[in-house]
């Protein structure tokens, strides 16, 4: 039986009890707490993997710029002659000229710039600073960032150059290390002139495998012969379970007078 | 808690809720630029070197 609207029925309506509008309980403040713990949590997320990161690469980015105009400024060494084209094979391409071994600079003091890292496939504007130590005074840095491995070589040395950086957060130097391609350039510059390394092959690693610091990567007793890059950073992206380790090869070298490598010329001209 | 904030804040709807952004805006920047700087050193959850360097 259904009651019609009109019939005289008297309907109970029974409301939930509600808390008094606008009264603050225990259980109402604790539970806006733990929701506004929620999302400062997240906020934090945000901030250390974008906003401080992108803040800290554009501060890491413009101190390379700067510190590298300054070594083209104050370069006051002749070039070398160029050496002519074999006469005897006038079609073949113009052979690189040759400067002979690379300068090896004396390892610098800690945290201090000795060389700025090119790599043209972590972006066309990519430059970091490379810094001695890998402390946090230099990996955290907002003006350094890449930190070169206390006791490893130095650029253009017969052995293994070997340097850290984040792949993300505080300004992520290593962010696309796993993009590198087999040849791709790999350019350190210092106050002497450009070591052009080529991109070899990529490793993942425990965290505690120092072996591929060594001289010969991942055979400390042997000798070393190559002149070689190491690049590491931590892996996955946004984990720290293992390490990405990146190895080049020297290609060539060439003072700052001889002016930057082909690729690398617009790059440097354009960061000025 | 909240309720209790929006109902402190002086003047008509308009008003309040540009002080709650501004309210918003200060929050963020004392946490980007004190606060999660400061928690990211204790934290220390990146780490890029072998060895533990």
């Amino acid at each position: 039986m259904c009651p019609q609207a009109d019939d005289p029925v008297e309907i109970v309506t029974t409301r939930p009890r509600r808390a008094k509008k606008g009264k603050v309980t225990v259980v109402g403040v604790l539970g806006e707490l733990l929701i506004t713990a929620g999302a400062l949590v997240l906020l934090f997320l945000g901030w250390q993997l974008w906003w401080n990161d992108m803040l800290m690469a554009n501060s890491q980015s413009n101190a390379a710029s700067e510190i590298s105009q300054d070594w083209i400024d104050q370069d006051t060494s002749t070039p070398k002659p160029v050496p002519t084209v074999d006469p005897a094979e006038p079609s073949a391409a113009p052979v690189p000229a040759d400067y002979g071994d690379p300068i090896v600079a004396a390892v610098p003091a800690n945290a201090k710039t000795f060389a700025v890292l090119y790599v043209p496939r972590f972006g066309a504007d990519y430059h970091r600073s490379i810094a001695e130590g890998t402390g946090h005074d230099v990996l955290n840095s907002n003006r350094l960032g890449v930190g070169h491995y206390a006791g490893t070589q130095m650029p253009g040395e017969i052995g293994n150059f070997a340097v850290a950086a984040h792949r993300s957060a505080f300004g992520g130097a290593m962010h696309l290390i796993n993009e590198l391609q087999l040849g791709d350039a790999i350019y350190v510059q210092t106050a002497d002139g450009y070591y052009t390394y080529r991109y070899r092959d990529t490793e993942y690693v425990a965290p505690s495998q120092v072996q591929v610091l060594a001289s010969v990567p991942n055979n400390p007793d042997g000798t070393a012969v190559d002149r070689i890059i190491t690049l590491t950073s931590c892996n996955p992206l946004y984990s720290t379970a293992e390490r990405i380790i990146a190895y080049g090869v020297l290609e060539s070298w060439q003072p700052l007078s001889a002016g930057a490598p082909v690729e690398l010329a617009p790059i440097i001209a354009a960061q000025g | 808690m909240y309720a209790a904030l929006w109902r402190v804040l002086p003047g008509p709807i308009w008003v309040r809720i540009i002080l709650v952004l501004i309210l918003v805006v200060a929050v963020l920047a004392v946490l980007a630029t004190w606060v999660y700087p400061w928690i990211d050193g204790i934290l220390n959850s990146q780490e890029a070197t072998v060895g533990g360097a």
